[in-house]
């Protein structure tokens, strides 16, 4: 990494503002001893026993019957809201992206400033709007339509990924979206496509990258979150997340809960290497 | 001549409180090479776009080969788009860019094959099919764009400042093979520029607009010759414009000086704009022209002399392959056909006002 | 016509089912009942009696205090580290920008533990300051991303030009490349702020025993019944951001001519 310090560097001259060591090195020392040796630890952790012997029964311990349910539900509610979540957010993408006046603020409103009211509230609220007497039973009701129980099922978690993760999707979309060029759209029109032929050959394709973004952007806290269902799934439903949680905060079983999450990283990790292949800026489409 | 391959009649196309385009008519006949020349904002990308399909007028029609297609959505046209910085997918090859007019219309493969194979060729691209648009320069792009709008064999060609994203000497290439091009399809061509050179050099028509106002249409020769008014003989080259008084038919005043011109028409002591094109000043020795002057610049420009002379309170634009060094008491003299007359505007808005029939 | 209305619908859908919620909590804050399943009628009492709340303002003044810290912290190191990626080759940068990523694209939770394992192992005590560097640790990507399209922007003449101009490397780079970096940092800060406002799972595995943010206390009170305080204390910090949401979006004009005039003025 600082091979190229001090030396000015052989392909597109950048400017060196200030000494290029001097720069480097906080954020250098600070991302190996925060972010790339505690990830270290967690193999350490999960690949010893509690002796500090190797072993790989904390792996292995994934395909017990307990934890193997929690993962593959983690692994169905996760992709069903992942593609909840891309069904939502992709006509709302195209329909901001399309209106030439600036978005910015609307965006801002919609997604940014909810996050300003804690998750955990927010995700609350919606068992008091969910409940068997809850708010939107009652309309339901004075409507004399079937009333809705989904509390303390998957369904009502799934609801919870999705409210909290749209923005994630909705914000690379956008972004992929504005950044076509209006006239290569209008190209295809001109060679004589319909809208729909220009939105499966031409739209669609254009905006992969921020699909890919956007399905990282949900997949990933989706899979792992303990707090959505904990909160909306009564305690009964138990997702990867939760055991791995309660493995650290309250069977102290460090070397199996670090087990499990690496696991949980090998799904994390292909979902890198796809965006790495879709996003080859290396940018990332989030901000 | 011909027939009208396309009839705009009173168009008219505001974007809020900004008029782009305020009735406007004209009319492009089969196999022309038609070009709309102004300066930005004067309404020609709009007109362009208008004929495309991607906008709609808010009043007036469309016609093309007599069918109104004023609501016809582009994708039911039978016309193709260059588009200006080329517009090429970037996620297909150039064979799939090529392409993509022809699968829509669901073409045979070979049938697609052998148009891409042909199109290349036309355009000298021979070998690119599986390149991707990024990896050609900005002429190459170009191309590709040209090769992907004529393989749908269109009656109608738009091409919105194709040129303008190359550099000189390509500009210039590419200004031929747009006339190879156009002459080898006989196809119809209705091009957008805001470069007065390039417009004369490939139009069969030009069609000087400003504000969206059409201000003259009329062959190269005739716009460069006979500029009808201030507008399009300041933009169309150098010229001298001078106030001056029309005297009598056949007899100006400018400058003081009475020269001796061809128009007809303009009444008796009247107030008239005069252009004269700095080739056709012509300088000799003091007393021997109508005005005499000084020379007070000279520059060298390569095929001529640029020089200014100042005669009678006016800075003259004299290109002239004579060279006359600054401080040389020189004489002015005028060929009577070398004389435009125009009518002075007597308003700024009039200035702007359509000529056109 | 009707495309038009429909994604007007549409928009106003998502609208609805992104501010649902955060109506009910407002609705809640004024609920005369202990419990959110009934409506007690309505009272502003709870909202006076949150200020007497030691423990609600106690974990506002950690959420607040660790927000701001980090926020800066996460700035500087991030806006440094920021502008040295102009000089990099291709490479070294590729790595910067992976690295950069893990904390963006791992799971929140693998993060959390990952820290909780390192402050484990080296015996550090778990409070505020475990949980300020965790959060340091993940806004500092935050603010790197928003700092680097601005810096890839840069023109690298502006500089040369104000260096050719006599201006010292220092002062050529605080008065030409700074100010255009300026709304990139800042949007990074506030990013960053945010970020570990709203945070709760990293902060659950990196507190320690008796500290709470706003976050962590919520998580523990779910079991007992959220107190109503909480919902008063979430409405006002949700209605002064919309306030100066509102006002910085609705004066940039004139702030605007401020700011050049007192520019203007000062060079």
């Amino acid at each position: 990494m600082h091979k190229g310090t001090n030396k000015k560097p052989a392909e597109t001259p950048g400017i060196v503002y200030f000494n290029q060591t001097l720069m480097t090195a906080p954020y250098l020392v600070w991302a190996l001893a925060f972010i790339i040796i505690p990830l270290l630890m967690i193999f350490y952790y999960g690949l010893t026993d509690k002796t500090g012997a190797f072993t790989l029964e904390n792996v292995i311990a994934i395909t017990t019957a307990q934890h193997s349910k929690a993962l593959w539900l983690a692994l169905l509610l996760s992709l069903i809201s992942t593609a909840l979540c891309l069904l939502l957010a992709y006509p709302l993408a195209m329909i901001l992206a399309k209106r030439s006046v600036s978005q910015q603020s609307f965006i801002v409103l919609i997604f940014i400033l909810p996050m300003w009211m804690n998750f955990l509230l927010r995700t609350l609220a919606w068992q008091t709007l969910l409940e068997k007497t809850g708010v939107i039973n009652s309309v339901l009701t004075f409507l004399h339509l079937p009333t809705l129980n989904i509390i303390n099922t998957p369904a009502a978690i799934i609801l919870g990924m999705v409210y909290n993760f749209l923005p994630f999707m909705v914000l690379p979309l956008y972004n992929s979206l504005t950044k076509i060029d209006p006239n290569v759209v209008n190209a295809a029109y001109d060679l004589g496509a319909n809208g729909t032929q220009t939105f499966l050959r031409v739209i669609f394709p254009l905006s992969i990258p921020g699909v890919i973004s956007g399905i990282t952007m949900v997949f990933v806290p989706a899979l792992t979150t303990f707090v959505i269902s904990n909160l909306l799934g009564g305690s009964k439903i138990l997702l990867i997340g939760n055991v791995i949680e309660q493995e650290f905060t309250q069977a102290s079983n460090w070397n199996l809960g670090s087990g499990l999450s690496i696991v949980l990283m090998i799904f994390i990790i292909l979902n890198m290497v796809l965006t790495g292949i879709f996003d080859k800026n290396g940018e990332g489409t989030a901000l | 001549m011909s027939t009208r391959l396309i009839d705009l009649s009173h168009i008219t196309k505001s974007y809020g409180d900004n008029t782009v385009l305020d009735d406007m008519n004209l009319y492009i006949r089969e196999n022309e090479f038609l070009t709309l020349l102004g300066p930005s904002g004067c309404g020609k990308t709009t007109t362009l776009r208008i004929i495309g399909g991607f906008e709609k007028p808010d009043q007036g029609v469309v016609l093309f080969n007599g069918q109104d297609i004023t609501n016809l959505p582009p994708n039911k046209r039978q016309l193709n788009t260059v588009f200006q910085k080329y517009a090429l997918f970037p996620h297909m090859t150039i064979a799939e860019n090529i392409a993509f007019g022809l699968k829509i219309r669901g073409k045979t493969k070979a049938y697609i094959n052998d148009k891409i194979k042909y199109a290349l060729k036309l355009v000298n691209l021979d070998g690119f099919e599986n390149r991707m648009p990024d990896s050609l320069s900005g002429g190459q792009q170009q191309r590709v764009a040209i090769a992907r709008a004529i393989v749908n064999e269109p009656k109608l060609l738009l091409l919105d400042e194709p040129l303008g994203a190359l550099d000189l000497k390509l500009r210039q290439d590419m200004q031929y093979e747009l006339i190879r091009l156009k002459n080898e399809l006989g196809i119809t061509f209705i091009y957008v520029t805001h470069d007065q050179e390039e417009a004369l050099t490939m139009s069969d028509t030009i069609v000087v607009m400003n504000q969206g106002y059409i201000q003259q249409i009329g062959t190269p020769e005739k716009i460069y010759n006979e500029p009808e008014n201030a507008f399009v003989a300041d933009f169309i080259g150098d010229s001298n414009i001078i106030a001056s008084t029309m005297i009598r038919d056949e007899l100006v005043e400018i400058l003081g000086a009475r020269f001796a011109c061809v128009d007809k028409g303009f009444g008796t002591d009247q107030p008239v704009d005069v252009v004269i094109r700095p080739e056709d000043v012509d300088l000799v020795k003091p007393g021997e022209g109508t005005l005499d002057g000084v020379v007070t610049h000279l520059i060298f420009k390569g095929v001529h002399y640029e020089m200014e002379v100042t005669a009678n309170g006016f800075e003259w634009l004299v290109h002239s392959t004579d060279m006359f060094p600054v401080g040389t008491k020189v004489g002015i003299r005028v060929d009577p056909f070398d004389i435009q007359i125009m009518n002075k505007p007597s308003s700024e808005d009039e200035e702007a006002v359509a000529l056109d029939a | 016509m009707i495309k038009q209305c429909a994604q007007k619908v549409y928009i106003g859908l998502i609208f609805i089912f992104m501010y649902a919620p955060i109506v009910t909590l407002m609705v809640l804050s004024f609920n005369n009942s202990r419990t959110r399943a009934k409506w007690g009628g309505f009272t502003g009492k709870w909202y006076a009696e949150l200020f007497s709340n030691r423990s609600i303002m106690q974990a506002l003044y950690n959420t607040l205090l660790i927000a701001v810290v980090s926020a800066v912290a996460a700035t500087l190191i991030g806006t440094v580290a920021t502008l040295s990626i102009s000089a990099m080759r291709r490479r070294s940068r590729a790595v910067f920008m992976s690295v950069t990523n893990i904390p963006m694209l791992n799971a929140e939770i693998v993060t959390g533990i990952s820290l909780m394992l390192l402050f484990i192992t080296l015996r550090v005590k778990f409070g505020l300051g475990t949980i300020l560097l965790s959060h340091i640790t993940f806004n500092i990507p935050y603010v790197i991303l928003s700092v680097m399209p601005r810096m890839k922007r840069l023109n690298p003449s502006v500089y040369e030009a104000a260096l050719d101009l006599g201006a010292s490397r220092v002062q050529a780079f605080f008065r030409v490349v700074f100010p255009d970096l300026l709304p990139g940092i800042l949007s990074g800060f506030l990013m960053a702020f945010t970020m570990s406002l709203d945070d709760f799972i990293i902060t659950h595995f990196t507190k320690g025993p008796g500290v709470d943010t706003l976050s962590t206390k919520i998580y523990t009170e779910v079991r007992k019944g959220i107190k109503p305080e909480m919902y008063a204390l979430s409405t006002l910090i949700f209605v002064t951001v919309l306030i100066l949401l509102i006002l910085v979006n609705y004066t940039p004009k004139s702030k605007e001519k401020q700011s050049s005039g007192q520019n203007g003025g000062s060079l």
